[in-house]
């Protein structure tokens, strides 16, 4: 490392990433074509499905349309992550 | 054979009249017949580019509305061999015509025995957009390495092949070799990765399209300037020449290089 590095910014700070990294995201609600709306929906739908069965923190309860790598590695897929919280179980009528 | 190619963008201000008039006129350079028609209607700018304007009788709109032959609304460019424009009109707006005239119109240039025949898209997703592609047989998209415009990009790629124009090939505009360096814009491979499609070109940032601009003398003709070396080189691939992309640094001077190891080491 010389002197002069010190001044110079780091590469992951560059802006160029900064934009990569928002227009990835972008992108990804651009082409599924989900509106915030639908989104609402979905979660609205979700936790009372799930609310069946369990007790959950709707608080912290997290759902976003994101991207991870493909199963045949040769891109990115949309995917849906959904992180919720079990405060606990219901007791659920099993007949 | 006759070709038809739409210049499109989604965003406005990209340089979708620059690159069509650069290209067209690049193509009429190689000795093609060539007709660029402004789909603008309303907005017209390709005439001005062209250094066209003063010599309009009649437009698009014209001839769709059969208010006059095709020929006589065709303007041959007297500087340019082969080159011709068909102007878009200015009082009138993006209704004044329907995808099944525009059509029509690509079919009749091609009777008059175009190679190429160069639609450049007004900006936008509207009427507009889907009158320029409608008779369109491939298209180019234009976008510059900012997040708005390859935002765009990527929902024009999205509409176009809908619309069975498959694989459109981009031109990066306004690319600058010293801010891409410093980490501050995005690189061709950047923007390639994020659209997942065909780079055809790059343009870098270039003072001399906007002299050209003013002159109203598309920057392809002037050996000079590396805008011209890239439109040349973009029309070379078009004609499906293998033409690998050019580097946009400047030579630097034995004198830049020794202050250059001076105050930036490593």
């Amino acid at each position: 490392m010389d002197f002069f590095s010190f001044f110079r910014k780091k590469d992951n700070t560059a802006s160029k990433n900064v934009a990569k990294d928002r227009l990835k995201l972008v992108l990804v609600h651009d082409r599924v074509n989900c509106s915030s709306q639908v989104l609402e929906m979905l979660k609205t739908d979700i936790i009372k499905v799930i609310s069946n069965y369990m007790e959950i923190d709707e608080e912290e309860l997290d759902i976003q349309i994101t991207q991870t790598q493909s199963d045949d590695k040769t891109g990115t897929v949309p995917v849906l992550y959904a992180n919720i919280p079990i405060k606990s179980m219901r007791k659920v009528n099993q007949d | 054979m006759s070709e038809v190619i739409v210049i499109t963008s989604g965003k406005g201000g990209v340089g979708k009249t620059t690159t069509s008039a650069n290209i067209g006129c690049g193509l009429a350079l190689t000795g093609k017949k060539v007709v660029l028609v402004d789909a603008d209607i309303g907005l017209r700018n390709l005439d001005v580019v062209m250094g066209l304007e003063n010599r309009i009788v009649y437009d698009l709109v014209d001839v769709v509305e059969g208010n006059c032959r095709l020929k006589q609304a065709l303007i041959k460019d007297k500087r340019y061999n082969g080159l011709f424009l068909l102007p878009a009109a200015q009082t009138r707006d993006k209704d004044a015509v329907s995808p099944e005239q525009m059509q029509k119109l690509c079919d009749s240039l091609k009777e008059e025995e175009f190679d190429y025949i160069i639609i450049d898209c007004p900006a936008g997703i509207e009427q507009g957009f889907k009158n320029a592609i409608a008779g369109a047989d491939r298209a180019i998209v234009v976008t510059t390495p900012e997040v708005s415009a390859v935002r765009d990009a990527d929902r024009i790629i999205g509409l176009l092949e809908a619309s069975g124009l498959n694989d459109p090939a981009l031109i990066l505009n306004r690319l600058r070799a010293d801010m891409v360096k410093r980490g501050d814009m995005m690189s061709i491979d950047d923007v390639t990765e994020i659209l997942a499609i065909d780079i055809l070109g790059v343009v870098p940032d270039d003072e001399s399209i906007v002299v050209a601009t003013n002159k109203g003398e598309p920057a392809v003709t002037d050996m000079e300037s590396f805008a011209g070396q890239a439109y040349r080189n973009i029309v070379k691939r078009i004609q499906g020449e293998d033409v690998p992309i050019m580097s946009f640094e400047r030579d630097e001077g034995i004198l830049d290089k020794f202050f250059k190891n001076i105050f930036r080491r490593g």
